[in-house]
């Protein structure tokens, strides 16, 4: 038993501070820390994308024939606790950690060498078309149809899909589709790469409750799509599907955005004035802190415990859905702190849809919209399969169901 | 013993229900949001003659209730439709203030907001004041018959659109001192006001309020000189008691919803609320609406009452809604899923503004520790 990184690890660990130091731009930082009160926009992610890829830690889970790392899943954990507690943007993980892995799997030769490199050079932005309006939870139950052609060379697509974050930046979409209604659910679903320049399709924006443009709905109309663009077999996808999903809950447990949203709680808890006094020192409001940073280390511990024995070669199993879990009940709690930590001014609306008119909204402490965060996340505990979907599973797997 | 509602109260909430669900839908709220002054004169207008406000004050002060009933009565309902229009700010607040401590003149200004015609803001909290209500910082000083504020006031709710301003401000003592407190009723065009405006994130606007050598008649002092504290903390006890009351009503509204969408939404070809784990959760969440409802009650019936009881209710309430709302707010999200997020989902609205809800008067922390201090004293 040793709890502390390798001479090896701590090195690589070093590395990737001294490259955030110096790489990072501070405008970024900012925008991810919320202190300017703006989101990132496409070119600021797509810049990020730039200066990983001329670093080569773009893909770190790629291989290294496709211009990956290879990195095991320690360094990839390093890396993602150093970019959180930086405020580095996140890696927008729909082509890069999503489709990659799939089509590494299950894609064609020509497919990897069309895409692959489309998608380092920022050629395209990818977003995923699976959730649709009636198969949420249950989203073996979707019915976007995909018909061929009589000549064969197309799919006609029909349908709609839902919650496709960012797809309003996106030119591609990779989609779950149905190509046989009359098989068993899981059975009749493909794996289908679409452009979303396609006649047919049209994408209108999602407002959030925040005021956030961030996720939206597609809906297909006779679209043709080239039989070419099929991943692996037809009537195969929903295993291309579930084995896309292992791979959307890594670092599924958030610890280095809990730490740096902690580290935020503190400061505006010593910089806010309860009863003439630094709210810090509150014992209520400073008892409240660390429970959640007693909870927060023992899941740090336990996200190293898993991320060990994978980087020694075991297959997390129900361990990433109760990380999960508790990693989403963490961050909703960090978040509720902080909007509870700034009292009043939870209230103002910071927002892109009062974009133009936030120069004048109040914020003494640099907290951000604080409170707009807190019902944004509430999104963490319902996407990528909700906490209940995730109870359902480690009941079921360890009950032996 | 009698929890029945009397005859005028009961129909001031069926008519003020009945007017809500047919004239501010989710759509209508939405565009009120989006506009620029976040308030539909139009909704104030016909509330008033609905006699919404009127409802809000005494018959002493030209009203017809004003007492702690009814205005649960009145604030259900209006939690209920997710109003956003201040009636809190402009009556219970500001108006109610001028009403309690006015003198003739000042009095006269009731007449006017029981009929619709004037916006009021009371300008009280400040960048570090938090919840306390007695740590004013913002200064009034004598210049021969005149006096001079400076200050700042810190997310005055409705302040652009008020026609006058209460402001608060110390004339002795020090931040954290109960005395030395005065009111102030000021035309909120008088010089040396700047308002800075913006929305807020659960519909409707406020502002900072900057005083800058603001001076004004000795007269425009409501009550005595050094002595408002007594008459703040009664009206934020009052104004605590139509904010819980909203928070109620908008829970009501979040419960039912949930409640409809679990036996409607299907999933594994089953409605959702047909699994236990979800059912379960409904159930709590129904076992915390009654507690709600009950602890509504409980400050609403003691607004009356000596100043500790009415104070201890008010902070033991208002812990309590603070809980049980957020617990609703979050977990009716839940339930929904994705939905729930989007802005044109009723929910949204509804859940934002149970949540800020808390961030008013004090919050659930704030009101436990005050618990506890009323409860040793």
């Amino acid at each position: 038993m040793d709890l502390s990184y390798t001479a090896e690890e701590k090195a690589f660990r070093d590395e990737v501070r001294s490259f955030l130091a110096e790489k990072l731009p501070k405008d970024l930082q900012d925008k991810v820390s919320g202190s300017d009160g703006e989101g990132l926009t496409k070119a600021d992610m797509e810049r990020w994308h730039a200066i990983l890829n001329d670093q080569g830690w773009l893909v770190p889970n790629w291989p290294k024939k496709y211009g990956g790392a290879e990195w095991n899943a320690v360094q990839k954990h390093i890396f993602e606790e150093e970019a959180g507690a930086a405020n580095a943007p996140r890696i927008v993980p729909f082509g890069f950690s999503m489709l990659a892995p799939v089509l590494h799997k299950f894609g064609s030769q020509e497919q990897n060498d069309y895409w692959l490199p489309r998608m380092l050079n920022g050629d395209d932005w990818w977003c995923q078309g699976y959730s649709e309006p009636g198969a949420g939870s249950d989203l073996a139950s979707l019915k976007t149809s995909a018909v061929k052609n009589e000549a064969g060379t197309h799919y006609i697509v029909n349908g709609q899909k839902t919650w496709t974050t960012l797809g309003q930046h996106a030119n591609m979409i990779f989609c779950l589709v149905r190509t046989d209604k009359d098989a068993k659910q899981q059975e009749g679903i493909s794996f289908l790469l679409i452009d979303m320049d396609t006649p047919g399709i049209e994408v209108r924006p999602i407002i959030l409750l925040d005021g956030s443009p961030e996720v939206n709905e597609v809906w297909f109309t006779d679209v043709e799509v080239p039989v070419e663009n099929l991943v692996g077999e037809e009537n195969k996808g929903w295993t291309y599907a579930k084995y896309l999903l292992t791979h959307e809950r890594t670092n599924i447990a958030g610890v280095g955005v809990s730490k740096a949203g902690l580290a935020t709680v503190k400061r505006l808890a010593k910089s806010e004035m309860s009863n003439g006094k630094p709210l810090i020192q509150n014992p209520h409001f400073a008892a409240r802190v660390a429970q959640v940073e007693i909870d927060l280390k023992a899941m740090a511990t336990t996200n190293l415990r898993i991320i060990s024995k994978a980087a020694g070669g075991g297959t997390p199993g129900i361990e990433a859905s109760m990380l999960k879990v508790k990693g989403t009940i963490i961050r909703q709690a960090i978040n509720d702190l902080a909007r509870r930590a700034v009292g009043a001014y939870a209230m103002p609306f910071a927002s892109e849809a009062v974009e133009g008119s936030n120069a004048g909204l109040p914020d003494p402490l640099g907290a951000g919209p604080v409170a707009a965060q807190y019902f944004n996340n509430r999104k963490l505990s319902i996407f990528g399969g909700s906490n209940e979907i995730q109870r359902g599973i480690i009941a079921k797997v360890s009950m032996g169901g | 013993m009698n929890f029945e509602l009397t005859e005028e109260r009961q129909m001031l909430q069926d008519s003020l229900r009945r007017f809500l669900r047919e004239r501010y839908d989710t759509a209508t709220r939405n565009a009120i949001i989006d506009s620029d002054t976040g308030i539909s004169a139009d909704i104030w207008a016909q509330l008033a003659e609905l006699g919404v406000i009127g409802a809000l004050f005494t018959e002493e002060q030209g009203g017809f209730g004003g007492k702690g009933f009814d205005l649960a009565v009145v604030f259900e309902e209006l939690g209920r439709a997710g109003v956003v229009e201040p009636f809190l700010d402009t009556a219970v607040l500001a108006g109610g203030l001028v009403a309690d401590l006015g003198d003739e003149s000042q009095q006269s200004l009731v007449e006017e907001i029981i009929g619709g015609t004037c916006q009021m803001a009371f300008a009280h909290g400040e960048p570090t004041s938090r919840y306390d209500l007695n740590r004013v910082q913002a200064t009034a000083k004598a210049d021969g018959d005149n006096i001079v504020l400076n200050g700042h006031k810190a997310v005055v709710i409705n302040a652009e659109a008020a026609d006058h301003l209460v402001i608060s401000a110390r004339e002795s003592g020090q931040p954290g001192d109960d005395t030395g407190i005065s009111l102030f009723l000021v035309p909120s065009g008088t010089k040396g006001i700047t308002i800075q405006g913006y929305a807020l994130l659960a519909g409707g606007r406020a502002a900072e309020v900057m005083l800058d050598d603001v001076t004004i008649p000795a007269t425009a002092r409501l009550g005595k000189a050094g002595e408002a504290f007594a008459a703040i903390e009664a009206r934020i006890a009052a104004a605590s008691i139509a904010q819980c009351a909203e928070t109620l009503g908008a829970m009501e509204t979040a419960t039912t919803l949930t409640k409809d969408y679990l036996m409607t939404r299907k999933q594994f070809g089953r409605p959702i609320g047909t699994f236990q784990a979800l059912a379960h959760r409904m159930s709590d969440l129904l076992i915390e609406m009654e507690q709600a409802r009950s602890a509504v009650i409980n400050a609403a019936g003691h607004l009356e009452a000596d100043r500790n009881t009415r104070e201890a209710n008010v902070s033991a309430t208002k812990n309590l809604m603070g809980r049980a709302g957020r617990l609703v707010a979050e977990d009716s999200i839940q339930m929904h899923g994705g939905i729930a997020m989007t802005q044109e989902y009723e929910l949204a609205h509804i859940a934002k503004r149970i949540v800020m809800g808390d961030h008013r008067f004090g919050d659930t922390d704030y009101h436990l520790e005050r618990f506890i201090d009323l409860s040793a004293a």
